[in-house]
């Protein structure tokens, strides 16, 4: 059995005075043990808001949640707040894209992390001290003696989230959700963290929840993809499976779309027309429609379904999907 | 001749202290002597970590900040020393496009008035409706609807506002458009619309560009020269392709490692190149190679000795002692750059507080066996300490002090900061309003970004 299970998890916003809003309309995928699963998708397509359900860090008031999430067979949706509380602690952990505001700035870094080790781990006094220099030593920081006096501030942006990855690990967690870990650091610190993360998944076997915007990033770390536009999965597969073979038009666009390092400069971009704000409800139709080149009447005909129109375990939600041409096509 | 020549050109900014901000206590050297040349009709691209000075030398050759040194000549003259009266002459013919399309917009104000007002400044157009017809033309060539002209800022989407951006430059027919992080705030399907409309108008407008980005496969995509820059200097410039094909600067070398390419096969084969430690405070740039203190390949020399950008042949320059020696493989690695290292540079790290050195273990490191060589890595930590000193002075203007006062309200307890943290972003906030603030400075009409405020402020302040 899959480490988190989710399925058809929704997150409808019902503030007063406003229209509802569906985040997150709809998303299922599993995350194993020890396995690095990657939640891709542009701004705005619900992947923080996926996080946050998992996490249950949503606010209380104004939200509606819907679908499934397991962890280790137990329900995180329906789960009261003490416990998962405690899950957070200790089997579950998260960091965020700005680790300067998930620091607490007027607090010493060594503070910050002795304390999730007394509270989580049962360490008191020096042990606590000795283990979170070790922690700190661990993740790369180099002198972590001098830096655990030091103010989240005294720190460089890649030094904070190394900080935070200590904090994340500091109870050796099951599962890890990432949300944009690197997006505010520069590419050769980004680099680093990276690598820190393939390291702890390897060496800890945690499972890894990588959420990013960046195609690159995930080509690099993720054993499994899902691509999710408007708050729906529209294509997961396996890394080499996706990248090779994008069958989704989004995920197809998208990848045309990016200028390459390895591209001989002149090779123009192929965009996707429009932008995110074109889009229709899915309850409608695909809410891709707008933007897509493969558009045919039955896309509007409600949601399209989950298919494997190419291989096994290869995931598609489109009801044209970009597919080789037949031989006879090509022949003729 | 080139149609824009920057030589040795410096922006440096005092840092003040004292209660009056009356005392200079040092300076950031933000930009610290950049040479370079942009042909007519051709694109150069700056590349470079946050910091390194690439929006300063942007405003610096449109006098938005004030040049310390060094020569910025457009079309044979000299704009570093014109008088303002002027420079506002030559205002029209350079335009900037900025990242962030709405923050330099301002939203009371609806899209034909954003475009004409710049239009009148610079007398185009003998009438409104002249200027209007204008207007309509730019608008269709930058892919927006006729009935934009009466809409708000805010009814765009950002590629949309970026566009925008982009019609406000060519309204005032420019020769040279500075853009500066054109794209970094769009969704990726949106940034390709936008830099092929860049290539579009470049064709057919014949206009010239110098593009600024972090992105380097943004700026590969559509440079013919590129330029890098650390610690407000080049350190390689080279033809796109040559540079991507033969990158010779370690930090090129490094740079171009580190950039994720989104397919498997290639993150798969790849040799990561990993810096250790941080980029340096430019208030307290390295002496010598401002790269020694986190080059794999460093020497007693580069301490000393400052590496001047030099031809090493078809226009391929490069800022190193060692870029020769370091090409034909007999350089020895100094410092790990690699898995086996990790070790070595704990031992190191006890030695003495050193604030830049981490050593993360690279992907693919079997066939360098310097690696496992001793490092002679003896940085004085009086050294590192001032780094840490100056880093905590230019961290000054940041946001983060004005971000503690509302943080020290979370609760204490790091899980506790993170939830109230998680439970904010979930708030769509919208950005900040201070397009006023913006408006204020901008006696010439075509820069009301918004940080110009601040920049003008910390001058005059
Ligand atoms: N508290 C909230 N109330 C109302 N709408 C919200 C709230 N939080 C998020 N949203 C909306 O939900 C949608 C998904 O947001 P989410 O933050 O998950 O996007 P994302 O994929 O993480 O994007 P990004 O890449 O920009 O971080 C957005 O349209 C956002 O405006
Ligand atoms: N008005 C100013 N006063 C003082 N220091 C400044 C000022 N403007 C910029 N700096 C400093 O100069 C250095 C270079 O800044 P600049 O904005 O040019 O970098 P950049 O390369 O554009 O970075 P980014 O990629 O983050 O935009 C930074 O250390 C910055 O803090
Ligand atoms: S379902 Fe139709 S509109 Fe949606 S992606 Fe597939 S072809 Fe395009
Ligand atoms: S001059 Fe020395 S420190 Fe600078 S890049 Fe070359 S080898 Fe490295
Ligand atoms: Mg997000
Ligand atoms: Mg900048």
């Amino acid at each position: 059995m899959a480490l988190l299970s989710v399925e058809e998890l929704s997150v409808t916003f019902t503030a007063k005075g406003r229209k509802d809003s569906t985040a997150v309309d709809g998303v299922s995928f599993d995350v194993d043990q020890g396995q690095v699963v990657g939640l891709v998708g542009e701004s705005g397509c619900g992947k923080s808001v996926t996080s946050l359900a998992l996490m249950g860090l949503l606010p209380g008031k104004g939200v509606k949640v819907g679908g499934r999430a397991e962890f280790d067979g137990k329900d995180l949706l329906s789960m009261s707040p003490r416990k998962l509380r405690d899950m957070r602690g200790s089997q579950l952990a998260m960091i965020f894209q700005d680790p300067l505001s998930s620091l607490n700035p007027v607090v010493p870094i060594g503070v910050q992390v002795t304390e999730i080790l007394e509270r989580h781990r049962g360490l008191k006094g020096e042990a606590a001290r000795k283990e979170a220099a070790n922690l700190l030593d661990r993740v790369g920081i180099p002198d972590p003696t001098r830096r655990l006096k030091e103010y989240p501030h005294q720190l460089s942006g890649g030094m904070r989230q190394r900080a935070l990855i200590a904090m994340a690990v500091a109870c050796a967690p099951r599962l890890l959700i990432a949300d944009e870990p690197t997006t505010a650091l520069d590419v050769t610190i980004q680099a680093q963290i990276l690598e820190l993360l393939k390291e702890l998944v390897d060496q800890e076997g945690t499972a890894l929840l990588m959420i990013t915007h960046d195609l690159g990033v995930v080509a690099g770390l993720c054993d499994q993809v899902n691509v999710l536009y408007a708050g729906r999965a529209v294509e997961s597969a396996g890394r080499r499976e996706l990248f090779a073979h994008p069958t989704h038009p989004y995920a197809h666009g998208l990848l045309g779309s990016i200028p390459r390092l390895d591209a001989p400069r002149g090779e123009p971009l192929s965009p996707i027309r429009g932008s995110i704000n074109d889009r229709i409800a899915w309850a409608d139709g695909c809410a891709f429609a707008p933007r897509c080149d493969y558009y045919t009447m039955e896309c509007l005909t409600g949601t399209p379904e989950l298919t494997e129109p190419r291989a096994a375990g290869h995931q598609v939600r489109c009801v044209n999907p970009v597919l080789p041409k037949p031989k006879a096509e090509v022949s003729a | 001749m080139s149609l824009l020549e920057l030589d040795d050109v410096k922006v440096h900014f005092p840092v003040r202290k004292g209660v009056l901000f009356n005392r200079t206590v040092g300076h950031v050297y933000a930009v610290d002597g950049v040479s370079l040349k942009v042909e007519a009709g051709q694109t150069y691209g700056l590349v470079g970590e946050s910091g390194c000075g690439k929006t300063t030398l942007g405003r610096g050759v449109l006098r938005l900040v004030d040049i310390t040194d060094g020569e910025v000549v457009f079309d044979g003259t000299d704009l570093a020393k014109l008088p303002e009266e002027e420079m506002r002459r030559y205002r029209r013919r350079l335009q900037m496009v900025f990242q962030d399309p709405l923050g330099s917009l301002n939203p009371r104000q609806n899209i034909e008035s954003i475009l004409s007002e710049g239009m009148a400044a610079h007398g185009i157009g003998k009438d409104q409706d002249e200027r209007r017809e204008r207007i309509k033309e730019i608008l269709a060539k930058v892919g927006l609807p006729t009935n934009a002209l009466s809409r708000y800022p805010h009814e765009f989407s950002g590629g949309q506002r970026q566009r925008i951006g982009i019609a406000r430059a060519l309204v005032l027919e420019p020769d040279v458009i500075i853009c500066d992080e054109p794209v970094s705030a769009l969704d990726v399907s949106v940034q390709a619309q936008v830099i092929n409309l860049l290539e579009e108008l470049q064709e057919s407008m014949g206009l010239t560009y110098l593009v600024i980005a972090h992105d380097l496969a943004v700026v590969r995509h559509i440079s013919d020269v590129i330029g890098v820059m650390y610690l407000g200097s080049l350190v390689e410039e080279a033809p796109s392709d040559a540079l991507y094909a033969g990158p010779k600067h370690p930090y090129t070398k490094a740079l171009m490692s580190a950039v994720p390419v989104p397919d498997p096969e290639v993150e798969d084969r790849r040799e990561r190149i990993l810096l250790q430690g941080d980029l340096p405070s430019p208030a307290n740039p390295p002496a010598g190679c401002r790269f020694h203190t986190r080059c794999p390949w460093a020497q007693d020399r580069c301490a000393a000795e400052r590496p001047v950008l030099t031809d090493v042949g078809d226009g391929h320059k490069v800022a190193c002692h060692f870029a020769a020696e370091i090409e034909a493989g007999t350089l020895e690695l100094t410092r790990p750059t690699g898995i086996e290292a990790v070790t070595e540079t704990k031992a190191v790290a006890a030695e003495g507080p050193d604030a830049d050195k981490v050593a993360i273990p690279a992907q693919s490191s079997g066939d360098q066996p310097a690696e496992k060589k001793a490092e002679k890595q003896e940085q004085d930590s009086a050294e590192a300490d001032a780094l840490a000193k100056a880093d905590a002075l230019a961290k000054a203007d940041a946001p983060v002090e004005a971000d503690a006062p509302a943080k020290a309200e979370a609760p204490a307890g790091a899980d506790e900061a993170a939830e109230a943290d998680a439970l904010a972003k979930t708030d769509d906030v919208p950005p900040a309003d201070d397009a006023d603030a913006g408006k204020a400075d901008a006696d010439d009409a075509d820069a009301p970004e918004s940080d110009a405020s601040g920049a003008e402020s910390a001058k005059t302040g």
